[in-house]
């Protein structure tokens, strides 16, 4: 597949844009800015950026717990997220959600959240939703190994098989479902292999180089689009922080934590575009000072918006 | 008005609002051919085609998490949980996804599902087809109930939970699908959240609802007789409830027998039995009764389930208590 320059350039800006936003969240939870639990993205920054490259604003994702890379990728506001990590009353969620519940419904984005693996069924039912109204938009399901182990993989990509639903079911295997490693999870080293049970095609691919990513969710996206029905598509990646900040991660093995961070998806990146002729150094370092720039705006918003008032608590239970 | 059982007037509700907006449709286990399980659904399938009247393979969690999906996104779907004791296998999807989904986006989401579910006992089905679960689902923010007991309450409370903007547990009794009733046609809604005073009654209010407001009206004709006049009241929604019509009776027969087939404890009558308490102490002048099942779960034997099934006789005995 042919990639222009511009292509790579808007994956660098968007994986750097998702660090940066990690990075800076990582600080203000230490610093007691943000309450409750947040699960970082970083490391697998590639996974969120390859496939929502595919997407149209009138395509929908469910999202994790680990949902801001996912929600960036989407083209989420920062600024709305910055706030509602901060359960700021100007946040995504006016500050009733917080980390793993940030949505915004007219992005198409059905929300992170904190159940594993209830995204997909929910995704399948987007996309029935795409396929009833004869749309051609498709939603895209991301989730995690420990995910695919629940009773809900089998009934969504069951019912989204024999609907011929379109779907994309994006397993970010990232090894370690909270501390339990893939191979005491399951007995099978390639998750996508599970898809043959359900009659859709399955493929693994490198989840922390971006172009394969890509790649795979074109081929997914197309399908979908043209009415084919669901794919699933097992990208293999590495967080590289713990599960939530704070948990130090004892169970991970040093030398294979070591091992992952050389393969770091934004470093792959770096030297492919430096190799490709396509950016410089200094190009690089711009984009990564705008996208401080643009994080710090945020948290600047963030930290100058107001808490939600005590009686906000009963709004927004029901629809009126 | 044109005579209906309970069913067709509930399908007709279905049929109605189908025929109306495009975007609702059914799904669920043997909805489509086949009819449902109690022909709830008979004749849908041919009415509205395989697009909209969607059989479903055995997978509540899917039926009801892909409902979710579906209505944040622009549909109405009516999801069919075959017996309400299924809820279970799919609670997840109800408790966290559907119900919680506004609320968590701060108000940016609309999630307007039916879930239909048949409840009850009386039919021999034992403990897994026979519960009244109603009160694991009241005590959910996020969701409404409602419990018909008469055709009329069926069609007209199908329609306002069809065009609600929230998820809608509309739960029918396996006992009442064959009641016949007269029924009004054409676009006649029954708001939730609006009781019904099926009968009136000045020395004591009845609050029933679903197959027992049959038998509170039965207890009541008995109890008529003998000089007690009673007023039986149907919530026929328990969420939200029409808290302010009870006490309105109560301030009236100062006296409140409240009646359910659910079990005791955690029972939605211990609900309402606090609120009047709370709310409506100084119009008593009795404590206020429940009649309700045991607390054990539904037996199969047909002696053991008639034990069971809160009846007549219990009412009558729990309203004299009260004379006494």
């Amino acid at each position: 597949m042919e990639v222009t320059k511009e292509t790579l350039l808007g994956f660098y800006e968007t994986m750097v844009t998702i660090r940066t936003f990690e990075e800076k969240a990582m600080e203000l939870f230490a610093a007691g800015y943000i309450p409750g639990f947040v699960h970082l993205y970083i490391g697998e920054e590639a996974v969120a950026t390859g496939v929502c490259a595919n997407l149209t604003e009138r395509d929908f994702i469910t999202s994790t717990h680990r949902g801001h890379g996912h929600l960036i990728a989407k083209g989420g506001k920062i600024d709305l997220m910055m706030a509602e990590l901060m359960g700021k009353v100007t946040g995504y969620c006016k500050g009733k959600g917080g980390s793993m519940h940030i949505a915004d419904v007219d992005l198409g984005i059905l929300g992170a959240n904190g159940i594993v693996g209830a995204g997909q069924p929910i995704a399948a039912g987007a996309a029935f939703a795409c396929k009833y109204k004869k749309q051609d938009n498709v939603c895209v399901c991301f989730f995690g190994d420990g995910a695919s182990n629940r009773g809900t993989f089998h009934e969504a990509l069951n019912l989204a098989s024999i609907f011929k639903l379109p779907v994309i079911y994006v397993c970010e295997n990232n090894l370690y479902g909270i501390s339990n490693c893939q191979r005491d999870h399951m007995n099978v080293s390639d998750i996508s292999d599970r898809a043959a049970s359900y009659g859709i095609p399955g493929v693994s691919v490198d989840g922390n180089d971006v172009m394969a990513v890509y790649e795979a969710a074109a081929e997914a996206v197309k399908r979908a689009r043209k009415g084919e029905g669901p794919s699933m598509i097992e990208c293999k990646t590495w967080r590289h922080r713990g599960h939530f900040e704070g948990d130090p991660g004892i169970y991970k093995n040093a030398k294979e934590q070591e091992a992952w961070i050389k393969k770091d998806p934004i470093i792959k990146l770096e030297k492919k575009l430096v190799e490709y002729e396509y950016a410089a150094e200094d190009e690089l370092n711009a984009i990564k000072d705008a996208a401080k720039e643009r994080i710090e705006a945020a948290v600047e918003f963030a930290k100058n918006s107001p808490d939600p008032e005590p009686e906000d608590v009963l709004r927004d239970v029901y629809a009126d | 008005m044109k005579t209906m059982t309970y069913v067709e007037a509930l399908r007709d509700g279905m049929r109605f609002e189908m025929n109306k907006d495009p975007n609702v449709y059914l799904a669920g286990e043997d909805v489509g051919i086949f009819g449902g399980c109690f022909g709830q659904t008979a004749g849908l399938y041919q009415e509205f085609g395989p697009e909209r009247v969607i059989d479903t393979p055995i997978t509540e969690t899917a039926i009801i998490g892909h409902a979710v999906g579906a209505a944040a996104s622009g549909l109405r779907p009516i999801v069919e949980i075959m017996f309400i004791d299924f809820t279970g296998v799919c609670m997840d999807e109800i408790l966290n996804q559907a119900t919680k989904m506004r609320y968590m986006f701060g108000g940016k989401a609309k999630v307007p599902m039916v879930i239909r579910t048949p409840c009850g006992a009386g039919v021999g089905a034992a403990a897994q087809h026979s519960q009244s679960l109603e009160a694991f689902f009241t005590h959910i923010p996020g969701i409404k109930v409602v419990m018909p007991s008469v055709a009329a309450d069926a069609r007209g409370l199908m329609i306002a939970a069809i065009r609600d903007d929230n998820p809608v547990m509309y739960i029918e009794h396996k006992g009442l699908l064959g009641v016949e009733g007269e029924v009004p046609e054409g676009d006649v809604v029954v708001p939730l959240g609006k009781a019904d005073i099926k009968k009136e009654g000045s020395d004591v209010t009845i609050v029933a609802w679903s197959a027992m407001v049959g038998k509170a009206m039965n207890a009541a004709a008995s109890l008529e007789k003998e000089g007690i006049s009673a007023e039986v009241l149907d919530p026929r929604t328990l969420k939200p409830l029409d808290i302010d019509s009870i006490l309105s009776s109560v301030a009236k027969t100062g006296k409140l027998v409240i009646v359910h087939e659910a079990n005791k404890t955690g029972g939605f009558g211990g609900e309402i039995a606090a609120l009047v308490a709370d709310q409506g102490f100084d119009y008593l002048n009795a404590p206020i009764k429940r009649v309700t099942a045991p607390d054990s779960p539904v037996p199969f034997s047909p002696v053991l389930e008639k034990a069971y099934v809160p009846g007549e006789e219990k009412i009558i005995a729990a309203v004299k208590e009260l004379f006494a």
